[in-house]
């Protein structure tokens, strides 16, 4: 079997994560920031751990300016609600997501003004296209760090130097790049960034979270859910301070545990290795793919400008028994159709039939590259007879 | 540490562990314990010091940019 369904959630886990779960089952398992026992406390240090080990990764100072959340919808739902004002208008790519295209839309419909700057077939963004849809009421721009469809990365750095030159706020939803791409939320200005726990970080499904930035003034964020945070229990009202005004209710600390063994694996292993092995699978399979008659890849077809991410289609075939005939007749587990991001499809052209997705991690081979290329050359040859 | 001690009151655990880690990079001994009922009504953990050694904690915590609510005799 070969899982190439990396994009989606990331397969197999290093050992070290299942044992950093089963360790905070099996002895610590209180409820952490709650009580002021042993395990509570233990509890409570594993969480902070994951806070540092994520301030590690990118850069941030400030290991309680990082708030954990089921996964990166609900973070940057909670940046997107909590920093919007009706009035006010926000700018993003057409390469996003749902996860921060419907918010967005929602929010449009609370009267939030939106701008969605247009990429190029390749999904490639145009920064002096952002800065040209600037107003005096525009508030921020959110930009997917890379597109989970075609891989293709946005110049998020050049974004962030522009949200700075006009003061605003620049969220970032790094889904798929946290832990395969280096992210420096100093260098890139960036004042919010939203990640996921289970794709590259390596952790489980149920952790992600926001990181909030320095120039974020948490006094005028409306956190999305209030609720018990175990501090300030003797109020009825929300905490306003980080991490608690955003951490309602009991969190995932056993996902939090595996998470920060996730990033720690990657920490040892390095961002740069990792992001050098991914290329080069990426690469080959961009060029494996191109050769074949009858197939179409999308993106920007250069490995340094994207992810392990390769989306392509096969003429004559509909993605979707493409990707049962791989799986079925070749084991190869891959994701196909819109890849919840109906703009991003808009862009490449492939809307409303989608593309197979072949999403690499950093667990696969080069010899699991080409046996999925001449598997997928196998199924174009019968589709052009 | 039962006689002669302080408490210092943070907003939460995850600042009490982080109060935790910056003391004992300055070589200040401290100890998390449950916020004893007779200081404050939360529910969460605070740090205990030597009173001794309070002002010098104060000051670590403060240079840290650590938010406390209080410093008081336990």
């Amino acid at each position: 079997m070969i899982y190439f369904d990396n994009a989606a959630t990331s397969w197999p886990k290093p050992p070290e994560v299942a044992e950093a779960m089963m360790h905070f089952l099996r002895d610590v398992g209180a409820n952490p920031g709650r009580s002021g026992h042993r395990t509570a406390v233990e509890s409570g240090r594993i969480v902070y751990a994951a806070r540092e080990a994520v301030c590690e990764l990118v850069n941030a100072p400030d290991p309680l300016r990082v708030a954990f959340t089921a996964n990166v919808t609900v973070a940057l739902n909670m940046a997107l609600w909590g920093l919007l004002r009706p009035g006010e208008h926000v700018i993003t790519s057409s390469m996003e997501h749902n996860s921060v295209m419907r918010p967005l839309r929602a929010l449009e419909r609370k009267g939030v003004q939106l701008t969605v700057v247009r990429c190029s077939a390749e999904g490639l963004l145009n920064p002096a296209d952002v800065e040209g849809a600037i107003r005096p009421n525009t508030r921020m721009i959110v930009l997917n760090h890379a597109s989970n469809v075609a891989g293709t990365i946005l110049p998020v750095r050049e974004a962030g130097r522009i949200a700075r030159a006009h003061n605003l706020f620049l969220l970032v939803d790094a889904a798929q790049t946290a832990g395969a791409y280096p992210i420096d939320v100093g260098a890139d200005h960036i004042d919010l960034l939203a990640f996921t726990g289970h794709k590259s970080l390596l952790g489980p499904m149920g952790t992600g979270g926001l990181v909030v930035g320095p120039r974020v003034d948490v006094s005028q964020m409306e956190p999305l859910i209030c609720g018990g945070t175990g501090s300030r229990s003797e109020r009825e009202e929300q905490p306003d301070f980080l991490p608690d005004m955003l951490e309602s209710g009991t969190p995932n600390a056993v996902g939090i545990a595996g998470l920060e063994a996730g990033i720690r694996w990657v920490l040892g292993r390095g961002v740069d290795a990792i992001r050098a092995h991914e290329m080069a699978l990426a690469q080959r399979a961009i060029d494996g793919l191109r050769a074949i008659p009858g197939v179409t890849v999308y993106g920007p077809l250069d490995a340094a400008r994207q992810t392990a991410t390769v989306s392509f289609n096969i003429a004559g075939m509909e993605p979707s028994e493409a990707g049962l005939r791989l799986d079925e007749e070749h084991g190869i587990l891959c994701r196909v159709g819109l890849h919840c991001a109906p703009a991003a499809h808009k862009t490449l052209g492939t809307f409303p039939v989608g593309t197979v997705r072949f999403g690499m991690g950093v667990f696969n081979t080069a010899d699991e590259v080409d046996a999925a290329v001449a598997a997928v050359a196998n199924l174009a040859r019968e589709a052009r007879r | 540490m039962s006689e002669a001690c302080s408490v210092i009151l943070v907003p939460s655990t995850s600042h009490a562990i982080r109060a935790e880690k910056v003391l004992q990079r300055a070589g200040i001994a401290c100890k998390m314990i449950p916020v004893p009922r007779h200081i404050s009504s939360d529910c969460g953990v605070c740090v205990r010091v030597w009173r001794a050694d309070a002002d010098a904690a104060r000051r670590a915590l403060e240079a840290a940019g650590l938010e406390i609510e209080g410093i008081c005799d336990a």
